[in-house]
């Protein structure tokens, strides 16, 4: 479990020229904000040293103000402030979507649902859950809408971060200069289960990233033990009016939970909250509740040969 | 009398002559009840606002333990999201809120020479419907659940689809009542600083508390208003099938709630960080022996931020995704307005200068306040930078951020005012060295648990979470973050020990232990119930200066302005 989250996802290791840009921003701020700070507390702690009472009696000189070091104090601010704001303003322009790319960026919709997230690739009629494949060197296009409450996609080290709310879609656009994996989570809260709703973003070199995708376009393996056709019996019967899986022969299109295609080349299930083994997944079956209280998927009781079937069809390669 | 209490040896008073509360008619504890008193409304207000702090400590404290290692299951989920919610529900609406207004309600008639507010029973009512509205709020806890979706309460997640339980019906119930209690206490403060103002006391010569709440009392009059009003759309939503802000159905919009609820609440950060300023503004010159440095600057930029904290609202929602034009236009507002606070912090920091800073506890939390609440000025005016906004928002980043205002902030002042004037509330000084103890702390305790999390934010922790994976960093700085917490508990029950030793042992302050300057040190302490017998002469910002210094009074010392 600790190995799937040994690796830091923070705002000030960029990794997409996005959030470069927003990191060198930081960084220009907090230097402002050092100095500022370390002049008044110095001056504050200074007088404190200097002028501290020593029972000299008398009052100190009576000074009620004085208006030129009044405007002063006000200019200068406003100055550094302008042109922080100028700053600002290019850089909000540089890390939002282009309005006129050069080649149109990859297209991914990102549907936030109580507690995970439905990843989508349009031209490619691939669906997968909370573990989104990019590749690297180019941007990404995220087109983002919940199907419930807000939430918000956020991965530190691949841009900015953007709400997902209904009815609303927002454009979001990521990119990763290196292959590798980015952790991200849901920003916005968004119930109980907030916590788990974890992102991972696997950037892949171009030609590992569309192997991926053509493996994914394909449908589910069919099942060839008998246990993975008990599985996918009970897939069909049960786990349907919720689940899809390619391939299975159920109708399709049902995201009330996610889309449970090539679940075995997945590295976690439920969002992040365990780490994808066939043992983990039997735990989790058993008593989703027990595991991610609150989340919308009730304990079905499934019996041991059930789960053993499920287990199987599902992990199935 | 007048010329006694501005002198600097203060009048002793046998403890038993002491009257608490003062002047009861002799109702005993039922007095109480009935009052229109300010000065007892005002102690209604804190006695409330400091039980309530327990509550939101406790609730804080659960928080920190929940969160102290990764993935524990102290409390659940749903018990972690509805303490988070009503640790910030208490401690903005019941606790920051009703003490700045009850230390207002003693102090604005009395720093004006009045003999009450305006309106008393209005006052009176105003106390009471606020008290309604909190009990209200904890009454849900007999339905088994309390509001859960955060102190924003963020639609579509706050309405029954998604919300069903009454928890969030009695939120909204007790909300909209403790609004109706504060417009009726705001209401009172400003009539009572236009009309009621001494004789000679022009709005020059105002002490800078009572700016501070007038521009509060403003504040609040435009802000809760429009949050009342949402409030009521929401019921609607939840009770009536209304569809204010329910996304799919015709017409609604889940942003239109973030609006309405910002539109309120940023206006209320001022309304808990400008009485403090006003607090800070009468304190350090007092204990520095100096007038405040540029008294019209200090006040002027109180106007201003309360005009600009109007138009500022959208930086709170720079992630929704409004595009890059309206965000600018917020961001510049946004930016526009630390002008201002940063003319405050210079004008504190310069009326120190060259001063006699007796260090005594008001100082030691004033000065803080003023450090700390840079920090969370800066990291304000980072928020505002929109692109850092977009990563750092709803981290702990942010987390860190509003608790550097609201407690490094806001809750160091009411600390340093509490220490100032609890001589005047009750006749007797708090004790001073636990006052340090409390001071430091405090200090330690504060920025122990508040400063690791600007770290947290930055390596991507999301807020509101009720657990964490084991990510690099994160075990270890929440771990130094509770242990934090649980000092500043230690701090916090110190203090509470303080007001209760010192209200019965404490040393006998007499009128104006301080040798302070404005005129609710001109009555003794407590004041009586009709508050003075004479009042001096207001010819200046500091008439009992002017009174125990007759030969350098302000009239005279104005003209050598500028010269050091």
């Amino acid at each position: 479990m600790d190995s799937l989250y040994s690796k830091a996802n923070s705002v000030l290791s960029p990794a997409s020229p996005y959030a470069h840009n927003i990191a060198h921003l930081f960084w220009v701020t907090f230097w402002i904000s050092v100095v500022v700070l370390v002049f008044v507390s110095a001056f504050v702690i200074f007088n404190i040293v200097r002028y501290r009472d020593r029972n000299q009696g008398g009052l100190p000189p009576q000074i009620h103000g004085n208006t030129a070091v009044e405007v002063t104090w006000t200019v200068v601010p406003f100055v550094i402030l302008a042109v922080l704001f100028i700053m600002t303003v290019q850089s909000m322009e540089a890390v939002s979507p282009p309005k006129h790319p050069k080649t149109p960026p990859i297209q991914v919709d990102v549907i936030a649902h109580q507690w995970w997230w439905e990843f989508r690739y349009p031209d490619n009629k691939v669906v997968t859950a909370n573990e989104l494949h990019i590749p690297t060197g180019q941007s990404i296009e995220l087109t983002l809408t919940s199907d419930d409450v807000i939430h918000d996609f956020w991965v530190p080290e691949l841009g900015r971060k953007m709400d997902a709310v209904p009815a609303h879609p927002n454009k979001l656009v990521i990119q990763a200069d290196r292959p590798g994996v980015y952790l991200g989570t849901c920003a916005e809260y968004c119930g109980a289960e907030h916590a788990w709703m974890r992102i991972r973003v696997y950037a892949q070199k171009p030609s590992d990233f569309q192997t991926w995708l053509a493996g994914q376009a394909q449908p589910h393996p069919a099942p060839t033990k008998i246990q993975q056709i008990v599985g996918m019996g009970f897939f069909t019967s049960a786990c349907s009016s919720c689940h899809n899986i390619t391939g299975s022969g159920t109708p399709g299109a049902q995201d009330v939970g996610p889309d449970l295609t090539h679940l075995a080349d997945r590295e976690t299930l439920a969002a992040g909250v365990l780490p994808n083994t066939p043992k983990d997944l039997r735990k989790w079956l058993e008593d989703p509740q027990a595991i991610k209280p609150g989340v919308h998927m009730p304990n079905l009781h499934l019996t041991s040969q059930q789960l053993d079937g499920l287990v199987a069809y599902l992990e199935e390669k | 009398m007048t010329q006694k209490s501005a002198a600097a040896t203060p009048e002793h008073v046998a403890p038993q002559e002491l009257p608490f509360p003062p002047l009861n008619r002799g109702w005993g504890w039922l007095a109480w009840f009935s009052t229109t008193d300010h000065k007892k409304i005002g102690i209604l207000y804190i006695v409330t606002s400091l039980f309530f702090f327990g509550v939101g400590g406790i609730e804080a404290l659960l928080i920190r333990i929940q969160l102290a290692a990764p993935n524990a299951r102290v409390l659940t989920p749903a018990e972690y999201n509805a303490i988070f919610t009503m640790h910030g529900t208490t401690m903005i609406f019941l606790v920051v809120m009703p003490i700045l207004i009850g230390l207002a309600n003693f102090l604005v008639p009395l720093m004006v020479g009045a003999r009450d507010v305006a309106f008393p029973r209005l006052n009176a009512l105003g106390y009471w419907v606020f008290l309604l509205g909190g009990i209200v709020i904890y009454l849900a806890l007999f339905t088994g659940s309390l509001a859960n979706a955060g102190w924003f309460s963020y639609a579509p997640l706050s309405e029954y689809a998604f919300s069903s339980r009454p928890g969030m019906d009695y939120w909204i119930v007790g909300l909209i009542e403790t609004g109706v209690g504060t417009i009726g206490a705001a209401v009172n403060l400003i009539v009572t600083t236009v009309r009621y103002r001494a004789p000679g006391m022009t709005w020059r010569r105002m002490p800078l508390f009572v700016w501070m709440m007038f521009i509060t009392s403003l504040l609040i009059l435009f802000a809760l208003t429009p949050l009342n009003a949402g409030l009521i759309m929401l019921l609607g939503d939840r009770i009536l099938h209304m569809h204010f802000f329910r996304a799919n159905a015709s017409g609604g919009s889940a942003i239109l709630w973030q609006h309405i609820f910002w539109f309120f609440g940023h206006p209320e950060v001022y309304i808990m960080a400008l009485p403090a300023f006003g607090i800070i503004s009468e304190v350090i010159p007092v204990f520095s022996r100096k007038p405040i440095f540029g008294y019209n600057f200090v006040a002027g930029s109180g106007v201003a931020i309360g005009l600009l904290s109007f138009a500022v609202w959208v930086h709170h929602m720079f992630a929704v995704g409004l595009g890059v034009p309206l965000n600018a236009a917020f961001s510049g507002a946004s930016m526009l307005i630390a002008v201002p606070t940063g003319v405050k912090i210079f004008n504190w920091s310069t009326t120190m200068f060259q001063g006699r800073i007796r260090l005594k506890t008001p100082l030691l939390f004033a000065a803080a306040f003023i450090i700390q609440f840079v920090i969370g000025g800066i990291t304000g005016i980072m928020f505002a930078v929109v692109p850092i906004d977009w990563q750092l928002t709803d981290s702990y980043f942010v987390v860190a951020h509003f608790h550097y205002v609201l407690f490094g902030g806001t809750m160091f002042a009411l600390w340093a005012g509490v220490y100032y004037w609890f001589p005047k509330f009750t006749g007797r000084l708090l004790h001073e060295r636990l006052g340090k103890w409390h001071f430091w702390l405090a200090v330690i305790g504060f920025n122990m648990t508040f400063f690791v999390q600007h770290i947290l934010g930055l390596i991507g922790m999301a807020r509101r979470t009720y657990t964490y994976p084991n990510l690099p960093g994160y075990f270890a700085l929440n771990l130094i973050s509770t242990i934090g917490a649980f000092i500043l508990a230690v701090s916090v029950l110190l203090f509470l020990w303080n007001l209760v030793w010192s209200f019965r042992k404490g040393e006998i302050a007499g009128d104006n232990p301080w040798d302070a300057w404005t005129l609710e040190w001109a009555t003794t302490s407590p004041p009586p119930e009709h508050n003075f017998v004479r009042l001096p002469p207001v010819n200046s910002a500091r008439p009992l200066f002017d009174l125990a210094h007759p030969e350098m009074a302000d009239g005279i010392s104005k003209r050598t302005e500028g010269h050091a």
